[in-house]
């Protein structure tokens, strides 16, 4: 239980910030040296395929923090854990950001492939909503002042935006959309080739990285947010 | 090569542009955060320098505190 004491967690994740941050720009470099140099076009899409290696690891991961997020509100209705709310505060800003380059890489390679910058389509449309949700999530922490309220409205918030993350997922499959069906799959066969496939992964790899260092950094200005109240109650 | 890369056969403006708001994106929020955080620190060294020897006793008596006055010496690098 030490390891979960506040000094500690506060202790480690400043002295992991900086090596996040190293890792993170190294593997960004040979990210972006793989998909805007070495990996090969695509035969139908050319090179504007390549916006796909900052749209789809964007889109995921906006995806993967909001369910984050939905599952620790859960738990914070049902543990009363401080700790799960103070996370879940963390991790929204980076989502947020995350799913604004999704719909902006989206719409600048909607252009070139479906000839509009947007379409009220199932997925794209389905992306816009869980943009909102974040929004309110955001929102509802700055606008509510008491603690007890505002937990609950934001829990509320996540936990109901978390019916949107499948219609997110299965979008695609469900409705006839212009948009193409997933190609990465980790249940049934991946259609893409591995020349395209590792520089997704390392891009991946670095936009994991980098909300990983801004949620650590988020995490500690909280704590410290909170440290100081305290100092105003002594 | 240079303007092959800069072109990629017509998809360039498309191609660069979303890297370039998506970086641009990491660098708003990192300094965004980065700022928030620095403020914090900033507003906890100056409160816990105004605390009488009385309350900085009883403050210290947390680890926390210590952390938090110990990096903000460090993190202004």
């Amino acid at each position: 239980m030490k390891l979960f004491k506040q000094n500690r967690i506060f202790n480690l994740s400043i002295k992991s910030q900086k090596i996040v941050l190293i890792i993170f720009l190294i593997t960004l470099f040979i990210g972006l040296y793989e998909a805007l140099i070495l990996s090969p076009q695509d035969y139908l899409q050319g090179d504007s395929v390549r916006i796909m290696y900052v749209h789809v690891p964007s889109a995921w991961i906006s995806l993967g923090i909001f369910s984050t997020i939905a599952f620790l509100s859960f738990l914070v209705f049902i543990f009363k854990n401080k700790n799960f709310f103070l996370i879940a505060k963390s991790l929204a800003p980076a989502g947020l950001v995350f799913n604004i380059i999704a719909l902006v890489t989206g719409s600048l390679w909607g252009k070139p492939t479906w000839g509009t910058w947007w379409a009220w389509d199932a997925r794209v449309t389905s992306m816009l909503i869980l943009c909102l949700f974040y929004l309110m999530y955001i929102i509802a922490w700055r606008i509510f002042e008491n603690k007890n309220y505002v937990i609950k409205v934001t829990s509320l918030i996540a936990i109901v935006g978390a019916i949107n993350v499948p219609v997110v997922k299965f979008s695609v499959s469900w409705w006839s959309t212009l948009h193409q069906p997933a190609s990465v799959n980790l249940m049934s066969e991946t259609t893409i080739h591995s020349s395209m496939l590792i520089p997704l992964a390392i891009m991946t790899a670095a936009f994991v990285l980098f909300s990983l260092l801004i949620f650590l950094m988020k995490y500690n200005t909280e704590l410290i947010k909170i440290k100081n109240k305290g100092l105003d109650r002594l | 090569m240079i303007i092959n890369f800069l072109n990629m056969n017509g998809y360039g403006l498309y191609v660069h542009l979303s890297f370039l708001f998506t970086l641009a994106s990491f660098f708003g929020l990192y300094f965004v955060i980065r700022y928030q955080f620095v403020k914090e620190q900033n507003k906890f060294s100056a409160k816990f320098g105004a605390l009488s020897s009385d309350k900085a006793i009883v403050a210290k008596t947390q680890k926390i505190n210590k952390e938090i006055l110990a990096a903000s010496s460090l993190s202004k690098i």
